[in-house]
């Protein structure tokens, strides 16, 4: 093995990794406030869309990804309305989001389908990745703010018993994991593929989904994890490429194995405290209480 | 006055007539969007067509993005529970879910694109992709510089290990030193990791693409990197020019728009079609003239002409297995069912096909 060869497979790693890193970030944080939101693919796909259309209608790429987050925001604005207001089940809403997304994102591509663009260098994104990880790490555990978000995810009642709006810092939660959703839907159909195609994130929101809880909700193992996952599929490419005998089909499966077993794992109650799952997660909050 | 009576019973029975004959329903279950410019795009334009020959006596209905797996059997009985005639499945791993299915629907005929079981109501129909795999073979054969040409393929199924040989054996036909690198990636339809695949492919030196899954991606990506590529199903010029030799186009149309006549005439009967460049099935995409040598793009010509009138055919022997065993005698040509079935490489492929 050459240096431009391990330099090659780990451009590509980096590349393919990145959407999974934004989205998992994003939903890590929703989770960390109490709220489960499933709606992720279905946030990336109007995301990936919404950046597309904006991109050919205006040829400004700054515009695409700024109304991309903004859909991420409407779209999980929509989610946080149901479920902190209308107490709505958070399992059902967050699937019924996903499918709305799919739905739409499809709908609105339509004439867009097959429209060549240029698609846009990954890397300022790749960068911004890692940024952003660390950020929320130091926002989570260094700041007073952080710490508030993190009790509204454990003890909702006695975070409001404190006087913090549960009802606010949640709905914010929410809208930070949309915009990073459709951040992450974005950068696939205007970086990683440039292409508006029907469903085109292939599952991809479900592996963040999974990630989430593969980190047992640490912001850096959100990071580590999502290298791991992006790191294999990458490395059983080039093992097959190089004509080692490979069982690909075990690698495709590999991060929802991994998942379950860690769900497996944390369902076991004195273990779930020790991995820090938010206690508070999916449980509505009555104010009235 | 007896004219005008005339006149109007005859228009009567006429529209009567029409409307009484009630239009033919006909189905597709779909694996991908019809977006997706590759695979299930066209069997979308065939079905188009299929309404443009046909006109008022069909009506179509499609279900798209189906998965291979318990799901379809609920599309396919969907379908079939709101009466249609014939229902189109195009996709091979169909084929348990389209028996199921039909089964408990004797009345209603059933087409499985690419798979190898009929039934007395399910047909089954293909192309034989394969011949373009050898045309695009043997350009890439003359065209790679590093004798590297990167495949990626779906599933492995024979339709897809039978293009790999067939694309090899051109290759290594007209340049003895060629490798191929395959890569499995277990989906048809994920742009992001085909694009994964293509870079990786093109990272390890291959500066030709290959592909057989459905998006545009992979040649996108070959465009990026400054290599070359095939497309795949359809024209795909437009996305990569700079990278797009050609591509084998599946031209579904003309099958289709027989087989509803049939239903429509109530002629149809089971059976397995297996069409290639003789009948138009298999199209090649125009040669791209900026990339390839006329003269090269004479010889491929020469080539369509030969595989159409027989006197080509891409699984020619002596071919050998991996395990340097003789699977096709000189002068003799692989027999169809050795190509249904096919499930192994030929000598000079590295790795497996995997199980």
């Amino acid at each position: 093995m050459n240096l431009d060869l391990i330099f090659g497979i780990l451009q590509i790693v980096l590349i393919a990794t990145t959407p999974l890193v934004f989205a998992g970030i994003g939903e890590l944080v929703t989770e960390k406030s109490g709220v489960l939101n499933l709606g992720v693919e279905g946030m990336m796909l109007v995301g990936a869309v919404s950046a597309f259309i904006i991109l050919v209608i205006t040829g400004s790429y700054f515009l695409a990804f700024f109304v991309s987050i903004l859909s991420g925001i409407i779209m999980s604005g929509l989610f946080a309305f149901l479920v902190l207001f209308l107490m709505s089940n958070q399992i059902a809403t967050g699937l019924a989001l996903t499918i709305f997304g799919i739905g739409l994102s499809s709908m609105l591509g339509k004439q867009y389908i097959g429209t060549p663009i240029d698609g846009l260098s990954p890397w300022f994104f790749v960068i911004f990745s890692f940024l952003i990880v660390f950020l929320v790490s130091y926002f989570f555990y260094k700041t007073k703010a952080g710490l508030i978000l993190r009790a509204v995810g454990e003890s909702h009642n006695s975070a409001h018993a404190l006087g913090y709006s549960v009802i606010k810092i949640r709905f914010l939660s929410i809208l930070f994991g949309g915009s990073m959703c459709a951040l992450a839907g974005s950068y696939i159909s205007i970086c990683y593929a440039p292409m508006w195609q029907e469903g085109m994130t292939a599952g991809r929101g479900w592996i963040a989904l999974a990630l989430v809880v593969f980190a047992t909700w640490k912001p850096e193992r959100v990071l580590i994890g999502a290298y791991i996952f992006g790191g294999v599929t990458i490395l059983q490419m080039n093992l097959q490429a190089l004509g080692l005998r490979f069982p690909g089909q075990f690698f495709s499966m590999a991060p929802y194995v991994a998942t379950i077993i860690v769900l497996v794992l944390i369902s076991s109650n004195k273990l779930r405290i020790k991995l820090s799952a938010p206690a508070s997660l999916t449980i509505p909050f009555y104010k009235g209480r | 006055m007896i004219r005008i009576i005339t006149f109007l019973s005859t228009f009567l029975v006429f529209s009567f007539g029409s409307a009484y004959a009630d239009p033919k329903k006909v189905g597709f279950i779909y694996i991908g969007p019809p977006g997706d410019h590759g695979w299930t795009y066209m069997h979308d334009v065939g079905r188009k067509y299929m309404e443009s020959q046909l006109g008022d006596s069909i009506t179509t209905t499609y279900l798209e993005n189906i998965p291979e797996n318990a799901d379809a059997v609920r599309a396919i009985r969907k379908l079939a529970d709101s009466g249609h005639d014939l229902i189109f499945t195009t996709s091979f791993n169909y084929m348990d879910q389209t028996h199921e299915v039909a089964k408990d629907f004797p009345d209603i005929k059933f087409e499985h694109a690419t798979g190898y079981i009929q039934a007395d109501n399910v047909a089954t129909y293909s192309a034989r992709f394969y011949e373009g795999r050898m045309i695009e073979g043997h350009i890439a054969g003359h065209m790679t510089e590093t004798d590297t040409i990167g495949y990626i393929a779906s599933f492995p199924i024979p339709e897809v290990v039978r293009g790999i040989n067939a694309f090899y054996l051109a290759a290594a036909k007209v340049n003895p030193d060629i490798k191929m690198k395959i890569i499995w990636v277990f989906t048809w339809y994920d742009p992001g990791k085909e694009a994964d695949a293509a870079n990786t492919l093109i990272n390890q030196g291959a500066d030709i693409i290959v592909q057989h899954t459905d998006t545009y991606a992979p040649c996108q990506a070959a465009q990026k990197a400054g290599v070359l590529a095939f497309g795949q199903a359809s024209n795909q010029e437009e996305f990569c020019p700079d990278a797009h030799l050609t591509s084998i186009e599946d031209i579904w149309g003309p099958y289709y728009a027989a087989r509803a006549k049939a239903i429509v005439d109530g002629t149809w009967s089971s059976g397995d079609t297996w069409d290639g460049m003789d009948k138009g099935m298999v199209v090649m995409s125009p040669y791209n003239t900026k990339l390839i040598p006329a003269s090269l793009i004479q010889e491929a010509v020469n080539m369509e002409v030969g595989i159409k009138d027989g006197t080509i055919h891409p699984f020619t022997g002596p071919i050998y297995n991996q395990a340097g065993e003789l699977v096709v005698p000189e002068g003799e040509v692989a027999p169809d069912g050795m190509l249904l079935g096919m499930n192994f490489y030929v000598q000079g492929i590295d790795g497996e096909v995997p199980q």
